[in-house]
């Protein structure tokens, strides 16, 4: 209770684009808060002295601190506190499964809904960057080393962001045409807009880091090239989970079958949905069935939608509560009509004479006994097939590492999965060599690469230094 | 940027450029490839490298205007310049001595045959060559290819220059005259490269094709090229793009490059694709 009156036990809503017209933009749906609300949702904070929030945030905020200046409404200093710990506000207010993570945690979440961490990081970072990219203030001078910086995604923009404050001088390598990895290719527009990432890669360019695209490490330099003929001291692998997995189910050759990389990549990276004004094509059906539960399959069937198609199907095999897409997003897709297809598995696409895609054959499922996940376990129905008309197929069903730099690093270890093998701190068993974020973990969120991509900064500074004193 | 230091026409519709690309010439080898865009709204496509001078830090690129991006390409001049160029791609050719090797070419497909021809020629192999075009005003690198090949075979369909008929008709009169033949590498339109490896199928002689599917991101990231090769599904970007022709499904291939038909109707190489 403050001042006598009772807080309210619910988040400040954030509005949103009505889901009827949201469902035929690409623009942002979520609209963010207003100051006066963001200060009042920042007043239901209830400045706990321990602070739960923060064992819940990968990269450990200050939360209470930044919310504190929230309510009093110095958003300046608000937003220089969440700098501290966060290169990516923008970006991780937007798309962190805070649930999940510090708004879990928080108190007033015992009692009604927590307080809207998530919504008032997005709310500062905005305001900080105020239409514009503003500048951090310059490194230093002065260069305590040079460290390689291997793919553009969020644990690498972190890597590199960190060790340029610091003061070494960084090269970010990147396969692609524009650094930004999964938040470019993968997150669609409606709910990253490519501006914000822009503007965060931007910022890595005045503090000094130089961007080479168009770089394939392993193809283009290997690893050991870069250490022993480019001088660098230290050599960061960032390069995330971008192989995608297959069903291996009969008839995904067909054309109108996608995996949600490439699907999401026409889209998001080449704006196929301008086209003929870009010109990337993307091919899109009336009905179109995404295979999946996730946060990408969401993506891929909001896209889809957007991209006109009349209706869309999640595909998944297990119920809603398993689902691992944040509720978040299976709300926004629900809410803009996505059919939701659950306890159901494909087990072939069916083709027409010309080699299209005509149909999704399903079998339908029922739950058993829990599986070494935890969760569940899904099994056929017997004789319960049936196949659904689309004309497209997404499948969304995870992504894998890519081998281009395992295969050409000889030293550093790889798990069964492929995975790099690296400890807590980023080592790998290369000396020099650090890696973070989905290409060790497997996929998982943008926050815990960049956690992963924080701790390996500190790890790869304590290398070097200790490398130049000996 | 990437600067076209020399773009020149090699036959009707049949360009040459030599790109400046100094981190892809440094370590290219025969059989890989590379992804350009033109510029910003450009799409991403791949195109084998048909020759790189690693002194100089340049890569030769010979593309036929048949899409919308070619096309556009066509239009550019020497000293313009290309927005991105990214590789060296795929896996390059398996080089040894291997005996006697014949390299087919049909059409723009002589273009990436040549550093192969010429990177088998340099390992102590004996080549043969076969190139084929419709006809001898869209025969390409005639001199490149004789420079590299201890026999040189030219077929064009109406018979204007070589022999007239097919490029496997070489192929069959050696099989049939009892050539030994330790591989055979062909490279051009997908009837092409299937029509070779069922000439070869019977007689059991290695043969490899160079696919060259619809990709964007040209790295194992979009599984966009993906092909049935022995009954498994391969990315040609990076396990590729040579394969075993006779493991190849070349049905699925050739439905798979149909996917934007529609849409390549939108767009008349003018720019209307793509402003």
């Amino acid at each position: 209770m403050q001042g006598g009156r009772i807080m309210s036990q619910v988040k400040h809503k954030m509005p949103e684009q009505d889901a009827q017209v949201r469902r035929h933009n690409f623009n942002e749906v979520a609209l963010g808060y207003d100051a006066e609300t963001a200060k009042a949702e920042a007043a239901r904070c209830l400045q706990c002295k321990h602070a739960p929030c923060r064992k819940g945030c990968p990269v450990e905020i200050d939360i209470p601190a930044f919310i504190q200046q929230v309510k009093d409404g110095d958003f300046v200093a608000a937003n220089s506190i969440i700098r501290d710990y966060n290169n990516l506000p923008a970006v991780c207010g937007r798309v962190c499964p805070q649930e999940d993570q510090c708004e879990k945690l928080c108190i007033r979440g015992i009692k009604g809904e927590p307080v809207g961490i998530g919504r008032l990081e997005r709310f500062v970072a905005d305001f900080s960057l105020g239409g514009t990219c503003p500048l951090p203030p310059p490194p230093p001078e002065v260069k305590i080393g040079k460290v390689a910086v291997i793919g553009g995604g969020p644990a690498s923009l972190t890597v590199a962001g960190d060790l340029a404050r610091m003061g070494y001088q960084i090269t970010l390598f990147e396969a692609l045409h524009t650094a930004g990895g999964v938040l470019m290719y993968g997150i669609p527009e409606f709910r990253l807009p490519k501006d914000i990432v822009k503007c965060e890669i931007e910022t890595l360019k005045y503090l000094g880091v130089e961007v080479v695209v168009n770089a394939v490490i392993g193809k283009t330099f290997t690893v050991d090239e870069l250490m022993q003929e480019e001088g660098y001291d230290a050599v960061f692998i960032g390069t995330g989970a971008g192989l995608p997995h297959f069903m291996k189910m009969p008839g995904e050759n067909l054309n109108g079958v996608y995996s949600a990389n490439e699907f999401l990549t026409r889209v998001n990276l080449m704006k196929a949905y301008k086209f003929p004004e870009t010109a990337t094509p993307v091919q899109i059906g009336r009905n179109v069935a995404v295979v999946g539960g996730g946060n990408v399959a969401m993506d891929s069937a909001r896209t889809a939608l957007r991209l006109g198609a009349e209706n869309v199907y999640i595909v998944y095999r297990r119920s809603r509560d398993e689902m691992p897409a944040r509720a978040e997003e299976v709300e926004h897709a629900h809410e803009e009509g996505v059919i939701f297809q659950l306890l159901t598995n494909p087990v072939q696409v069916v083709g027409d004479e010309n080699g299209w895609v005509k149909g999704l054959e399903c079998v339908q499922m029922e739950l058993g006994e829990p599986d070494a996940s935890g969760r569940r376990r899904p099994m056929e129905k017997p004789d319960s097939n049936f196949v659904l008309d689309v004309e497209t197929v997404v499948i969304a069903i995870g992504q894998g590492p890519n081998p281009l730099i395992q295969d050409t690093t000889p030293g550093m270890d790889t798990n069964k999965h492929g995975n790099i093998v690296a400890d807590d701190d980023g080592k790998t068993t290369k000396e020099g060599v650090f890696a973070g974020g989905d290409i060790v973990t497997g996929a998982a969120t943008v926050i815990l690469a960049m956690g992963a991509g924080k701790k390996a900064a500190a790890s790869i500074h304590a290398y070097v230094q200790h490398k130049k004193q000996g | 940027m990437y600067k076209i230091i020399k773009a020149e026409e090699l036959s009707a519709g049949v360009q040459s450029f030599i790109v400046e690309a100094p981190l892809v010439a440094r370590k290219c080898q025969a059989g890989q490839f590379i992804i350009l865009r033109i510029d910003e709204a450009g799409e991403r496509i791949p195109l084998t490298i048909a020759d790189y001078d690693r002194e100089k830090g340049t890569i030769q690129l010979i593309f036929q205007e048949v899409g919308d991006t070619t096309k556009q390409m066509g239009k550019l001049k020497t000293g313009d310049y290309l927005l991105d160029v990214a590789g060296p791609l795929g896996k390059a050719t398996e080089v040894e001595n291997f005996g006697t090797v014949v390299c087919i070419g049909g059409g723009i497909g002589v273009a990436p045959v040549y550093p192969i021809a010429r990177a088998y020629k340099n390992a102590g192999n004996r080549v043969i060559s076969i190139i084929g075009a419709r006809n001898a005003d869209l025969l390409i690198m005639e001199k490149e290819m004789r420079s590299v090949s201890d026999e040189l075979f030219i077929t064009t369909d109406d018979g204007s220059a070589g022999h007239k008929g097919l490029v496997v008709d070489p192929l069959k009169d050696m099989i049939a005259a009892g050539e030994k033949i330790a591989r055979v590498m062909a490279i051009g339109p997908m009837v092409m490269m299937r029509g070779v490896a069922e000439v070869t199928r019977p007689h059991g002689i290695h043969t490899l094709v160079s696919l060259n599917p619809i990709m964007v991101d040209g790295t194992g990231m979009c599984g966009g090229c993906r092909c049935s090769v022995g009954g498994e599904t391969k990315f040609a970007c990076v396990d590729g793009p040579e394969f075993d022709g006779h493991q190849v499904d070349f049905n699925g291939l050739m439905s798979r490059a149909r996917m934007y038909h529609t849409q390549e109707r939108q767009c008349k190489g003018d720019g209307s694709c793509h402003k």
